[in-house]
């Protein structure tokens, strides 16, 4: 079977040859390459092509594609699936992203490995719906209600979008929580040319069935990772999945140790892993004195204007976190005791700069560069700002 | 005779942590439960093979009970959960329980949905026309100038009839029951679940904590009566008077269709792929 489906595949997938695709195409190609065999949506700009391109193509794998009702259906149904077995997506934006978080939330509770891809737009509310914006950065941190520890992924190429949509269902498996990738506007409409890996390149891991009999099967065992295995619906282990606080099987409980447990255990999910879920590329650094810190399309603006910053002998480098939450404190606090400027570039009114803010060391000044009308950051923007603070 | 019940019931009950159950005494939702398992039995399928789906609400505290593929999802959204899991392992029966509040409030929308697609899912309302956990505010079913702790003046709003709402958004098989009717319940719920489409059964149920309380309806036991005394059966309601049956709600299957059902529709777009590629497999070995 897995055979006949990659045979297929590869009438619209090309390995290792170079094609001009969008980014919201890369994100539907990683999908289908990560093993994505599920998506429910709802059309909204600018993610709507994620959705038509994959109810052309699963179904061409096996797949399913449906289209719900809204968004807090699109969610519900992917989390349905993922239980019954498939890996699933969904992907929207602003608004639809909004109407997601409440399910998001069972999605952490209750442990379900998908993924959302969420192309950002201009908001609040209805907001710039073609526009280009990075103001749901801290939604994706703190979005549901509670208590909870997610992992986000910023592509910032077409590349990316490919890769690291492939990435984010490997980490959720791992770790079977929900993941989000924040792509933008921008890179959901860019054209870029991108080769696809062969199927071999690709590092996909899905989370281990469990190998005890049904009788000893515990879904939300606490192991000393705090990764587990999971059985999926129809497969013998008939096990309950609730949105309530639940003890290791399942079912709901009042105890206070049960409770500090489960809650314990999502957060150490995450936080006991960070080496694993530190992505960051780290460009001209060494002798920096200046750090840039973009993230998303922006980071394509503070590469150019690092170049750009050099001739003119400025000692810039950039830092750009491709998994975003959990914040990779450990290599930004490193880099912040070697510079005494630091830029953050951001298409909002100042999100993240509060978490660089956090790890301020000593006298490092840490300033913004903010825009919100809809429109990218320019590298001469950056360059300007760099030497505005440097006269 | 009680000893064949209860063991019917215990084959597919739980043991572990989740008993005693949350229900008052007295309460419908434990005979719905009963129903519900008593079909399932009837149709011999393995365990492994049943999904039950709930939302938020005292009926939709059903599936902890019950030993199979169980899913308690967030307020009003099982129809949509259910859809993903029919979706991606469709020898699963799904069956989603909730009530009133859950699936025509919060969840009128996936609800109304799911019956147009004609998803094969079987949807179970249990009706006991209130919000019972949150303590008896008025639900979509609320008769007209009843109370409800929301309403401490008299419903003022117009109420849904569930039955009504699922035949004209498309379910293709339409029945309702009462928890007094306890047999006719689990023959009626084993119905719907062999059939194949988005196939629904509303069950008239009691609320005599809160309903029974703040309309003075007395208690479990008289509820239950009432159901007797106010229930026609669809086949002498066919023969009687729109003014004989005000007041009364009718019994027994009221609806049933067929038209393609959308598991199997998907199903056959999937298979002329795999024709295809079984086709041009050949045509290059040859």
């Amino acid at each position: 079977m897995a055979e006949v489906e990659t045979k297929r595949k590869k009438s619209f997938y090309k390995e290792n040859v170079p094609l001009l695709m969008q980014g919201n195409e890369a994100c539907a190609l990683g999908a289908l390459a990560a093993g994505c065999r599920f998506f429910a949506g709802y059309p909204i700009t600018p993610s709507t092509e994620i959705a038509e391109i994959l109810s052309r193509l699963l179904p061409r794998v096996g797949g399913k594609f449906i289209q719900m009702e809204d968004e807090i259906a699109s969610i519900a149904a992917i989390i349905g699936a993922s239980i019954a077995g498939a890996k699933a997506m969904t992907s929207t934006s602003g608004p639809g992203y909004s109407l997601m978080q409440e399910n998001l939330g069972y999605a952490y509770m209750a442990e379900v490995p998908c993924v959302i891809v969420n192309v950002m737009r201009g908001g609040p509310s209805t907001g710039l719906p073609t526009k280009v914006a990075q103001g749901d950065v801290m939604q994706s941190k703190w979005g549901t209600h509670g208590d909870y520890f997610p992992i986000v992924i910023v592509p910032s190429s077409v590349k990316e979008c490919f890769d690291y949509t492939v990435k984010a269902f490997s980490l959720s498996e791992e770790y079977r929580i929900p993941v989000t990738v924040l792509s933008d506007e921008v890179l959901g409409h860019m054209r870029e040319i991108v080769k696809l890996p062969s199927q071999e390149e690709l590092n996909i891991v899905t989370v281990p069935k469990p190998y005890e009999p049904p009788e000893w099967y515990k879904h939300f065992e606490i192991t000393p990772d705090f990764r587990s295995p999971m059985a999926s619906f129809g497969e013998g282990y008939r096990f309950h999945l609730t949105g309530l606080t639940h003890d290791e099987y399942g079912f709901p409980t009042a105890s206070k140790t049960e409770i500090v447990r489960k809650l314990e255990k999502l957060r150490l999910k995450t936080m006991r892993h960070l080496d694993e879920l530190t992505d960051v590329r780290v460009e001209m650094m060494d002798d920096a004195h200046i750090m840039i810190f973009a993230y998303g399309s922006t980071a394509r603006a503070a590469r150019q204007a690092i170049r750009m910053a050099r001739k003119r002998r400025f000692k810039v480098g950039l830092i750009q976190p491709r998994i975003i939450w959990p914040f990779p404190d450990q290599i930004v606090r490193e880099y912040l005791e070697r510079v005494d400027l630091v830029i953050v570039p951001e298409l909002n009114q100042g999100q993240i700069i509060r978490e660089v803010k956090r790890l301020r060391y000593r006298h490092v000044k840490i300033i913004g560069l903010n825009r919100f009308d809809g429109e990218l950051i320019t590298p001469q923007q950056i360059l300007d700002k760099l030497k505005e603070e440097r006269h | 005779m009680v000893e064949q019940v209860s063991n019917v019931t215990h084959k597919y009950l739980r043991p572990k942590k989740t008993f005693p159950n949350v229900w008052c005494p007295g309460c419908g939702i434990g005979i719905a439960m009963g129903a519900l398992i008593r079909a399932i039995d009837s149709l011999n399928f393995n365990k492994d093979d049943v999904s039950v789906v709930s939302g938020i609400g005292c009926t939709a505290r059903i599936p902890v009970y019950l030993d199979f593929n169980t899913l308690h999802t967030t307020h009003g959204r099982a129809i949509a959960f259910a859809t993903g899991v029919k979706l991606a392992n469709p020898k699963l029966h799904v069956i989603v329980i909730s009530g009133d509040g859950d699936l025509l409030a919060i969840g009128g929308n996936h609800f109304i949905h799911a019956a147009r697609r004609n998803i094969d899912i079987t949807c179970i309302l249990v009706n006991n026309y209130i919000y019972g956990m949150t303590g008896g505010q008025y639900s979509p079913t609320t008769p007209f100038a009843k109370n409800a702790s929301t309403a401490p003046y008299g419903m003022i709003e117009q109420s849904f009839d569930p039955s009504d709402l699922a035949k004209s958004s498309g379910a293709t098989y339409v029945a309702r029951g009462t928890v007094y009717h306890a047999s006719q319940l689990s023959r009626l719920i084993s119905q719907a679940i062999s059939h194949n489409g988005f196939s629904f059964v509303e069950v008239i149920s009691n609320c005599h904590t809160q309903y029974g309380r703040l309309n003075r309806e007395g208690s479990a036991v008289k509820m239950i009566q009432w159901q007797k005394e106010y229930a026609v059966p669809a086949s002498a309601a066919a023969r009687m008077t729109r003014e004989e049956l005000e007041g009364k709600f009718v019994t027994g299957k009221l609806h049933e269709v067929f038209r393609p059902e959308y598991v199997s529709e998907y199903q056959k777009i999937i298979d002329k792929f795999n024709e295809e590629e079984e086709e041009n497999r050949q045509l290059q070995e040859s």
